[in-house]
């Protein structure tokens, strides 16, 4: 934020002189080309976009909270029911400590574990960089659905499943994955990190490759080990992306949808794996209840954005560069 | 010395080689389960025993029976909403982007701001009056349903922002001077400047709409409208008998996306890398 204030100060601060230099001999054109028009329709679309499918569909959020619906336009005003209806269901809480603790594990392990391999990967010594880095990609670009499908079998109550084979070998019995409170969150978990392991990697490579090599030689000549260097130069240096990582971890933990959708459609047994948006999903599609599942959108926006908030304020993101 | 080099080097191959094994496993499965008979799969769950009596390409002929084909209804339906989606999103993202880095205008720190809001809020909140808002535009089941609402993702604008920020404004000026219009000094001098980031973002957006699940899921209602993630899950509904294109139609699926992936690795990873983490 710093970073974009003073860049448009330094641009305004040069832009009139060049203005007026190119005011004199530049010709009278459409209106639709000038300079001062021009700036408008280019942004446009992003405007229009935001109005209509945020600033609207936000409104109505809002409104359609207060509201229950027999079918979409048929409304019933009914005041703070749906927000006491929110209060009092324990579902709500269910899933808000669901994502909460998914949340928690995916950051847990996909920062320092990505870390750890992009030091690795950014080392001068290690062979077979492009190969390795393409590998660890692979995974984004597999659908989440058709991960989940593969996962989801995976996880087979059966004992000729892969999961229950492994541990079979280690003489563990049968376990039926996805349907036990703490297996189905490692369920949720396994997928997330397989798949975004090599993104953060990726992520954190970029943050590191932008290092000077000075701070290294700096540090090597004053006699600095390893975990010195990686302590007091290589650890400082990511903090940025580290922030930016965290901040899309959150946003996409809150946001989990679609593993929880392929293991256990819309509402998993007890609710072991059920998250805002499938209990949102659920809510609506499932039993009509729009009105509360807007109550539901609400409550995860004001979460999320406290979250933010917090984080924000915590790491002063706002006094970095 | 050397040879504590030598064997460090040693130790890092193999944690590599070990990770990748791990995440080379799933694929692994999904193509010799693509080669299964379904019934083993969903009675006994995936295992990975190589039965080779009891694999054959079947599956993937099967793609082309299933209900008359459908599976090829759906990859078409994914190909179209993934081309329009991806050119709409790069013509509108990178105007704005250049908008928003090119000029000097009134209002902009605050359109700027928006962008970087609209980043930290989960845009699936929105689900349910998007919905509505869909349903009553007459949009529900229809191509425009799908594409309309994701048509400039605030990141994609972020990204080509980021990018038109770091290129001179003389250029602009020097063919201001020399009479061209403001649209042409975009698509004729500063759209080909940004070649790099339409290579990025073409991949990223591409990959987005192709994966893309849950609006599609609410949009489509009709079985010839689904993309192929949510036909595939339908398919695996206990009512229908199509079962044996779940894994093979994954694996159709995945192809074309990995092997736009080999040809583009560093558009890729520099998609990745948004440009935006120094901001």
């Amino acid at each position: 934020m710093a970073s974009v204030q003073s860049e448009s100060n330094r641009q305004s601060g040069l832009q009139p002189q060049i203005r007026q230099e190119i005011k004199t001999p530049a010709p009278k054109r459409r209106k639709i080309n000038k300079q001062k028009v021009a700036p408008y329709l280019f942004v446009l679309p992003f405007v229009i976009v935001f109005l209509v499918f945020s600033v609207y569909p936000f409104v109505n959020a809002i409104i359609m909270s207060f509201q229950r619906l027999h079918g979409l336009d048929d409304t019933v005003f009914v005041g703070l029911r749906n927000y006491k209806q929110l209060i009092h269901d324990p579902v709500f809480y269910k899933v808000l400590w669901n994502v909460t603790r998914y949340t928690f594990w995916t950051i847990l392990i996909l920062i320092p574990l990505p870390l750890v391999l992009a030091v690795i990967m950014n080392l001068d010594s290690t062979p077979y960089k492009s190969f390795f880095r393409s590998v660890f990609f692979l995974p984004v670009l597999t659908s989440t659905v058709i991960a989940g499908i593969v996962f989801r079998f995976a996880f087979s109550r059966e004992s000729t499943g892969v999961f229950n084979t492994w541990i079979g070998h280690l003489g563990i019995k049968p376990v039926d994955w996805l349907d036990s409170p703490h297996t189905a969150m490692f369920a949720l978990v396994v997928i997330c990190v397989w798949r975004w392991l090599g993104v953060n990697m990726i992520y954190f490579l970029s943050g590191l490759q932008s290092i000077p090599k000075e701070l290294y030689e700096c540090a090597e000549i004053d006699g600095a080990s390893p975990w010195v260097k990686f302590k007091s130069i290589t650890l400082p240096m990511v903090r940025p992306i580290t922030t930016y990582v965290l901040t899309i971890s959150i946003l996409a933990g809150f946001s989990l949808f679609n593993e929880s959708y392929v293991y256990w459609g819309a509402s998993s047994p007890d609710d072991i794996g059920s998250t805002f948006l499938t209990y949102i999903y659920k809510n609506a599609f499932g039993q009509g209840e729009f009105g509360y599942a807007c109550t539901l959108g609400v409550a995860m926006f004001v979460i999320v954005m406290i979250i933010n908030f917090i984080q924000v304020t915590v790491r002063g993101l706002f006094k970095e560069d | 010395m050397k040879a504590r080099k030598r064997i460090s080097k040693i130790l890092t191959v193999i944690l590599l080689l070990l990770v990748s094994v791990i995440i080379l496993i799933p694929f692994w499965f999904l193509l010799i389960s693509s080669f299964k008979p379904a019934a083993d799969i969903f009675g006994n769950g995936l295992n990975i025993k190589l039965d080779f009596s009891k694999m054959s390409f079947e599956n993937y002929m099967k793609l082309f029976h299933v209900q008359d084909g459908i599976f090829w209804i759906w990859f078409k339906n994914s190909v179209v909403i993934t081309v329009i989606q991806t050119v709409l999103v790069l013509v509108f993202c990178s105007m704005v982007g250049y908008g928003l880095a090119q000029y000097n205008f009134k209002g902009r720190n605050l359109i700027f701001t928006l962008v970087l809001v609209m980043l930290m809020v989960p845009g699936d909140i929105l689900l349910i009056p998007m919905y509505k808002l869909v349903t009553n535009l007459g949009l529900m089941d229809s191509f425009a349903g799908v594409i309309l609402p994701g048509v400039v993702p605030a990141a994609t604008v972020f990204f080509f922002r980021q990018y038109a920020i770091g290129l001179p404004r003389d250029y602009g000026e020097a063919a201001r001077i020399d009479g061209a219009g403001e649209f042409r000094i975009f698509a004729q001098v500063y759209a080909p400047m940004m070649l790099p980031a339409y290579g990025a973002m073409t991949i990223m957006t591409a990959m987005g709409a192709w994966n893309n699940f849950l609006w599609p899921l609410i949009v489509m209602r009709s079985d010839e409208n689904l993309v192929i993630p949510a036909g595939l899950l339908t398919a695996m509904t206990p009512y229908g008998n199509n079962y044996d294109i779940v894994f093979s139609g994954s694996m159709m699926s995945i192809i074309p996306i990995i092997i736009l992936f080999l040809l583009n690795q560093k558009s890729f990873i520099n998609g990745m890398t948004i440009g935006g983490i120094k901001g």
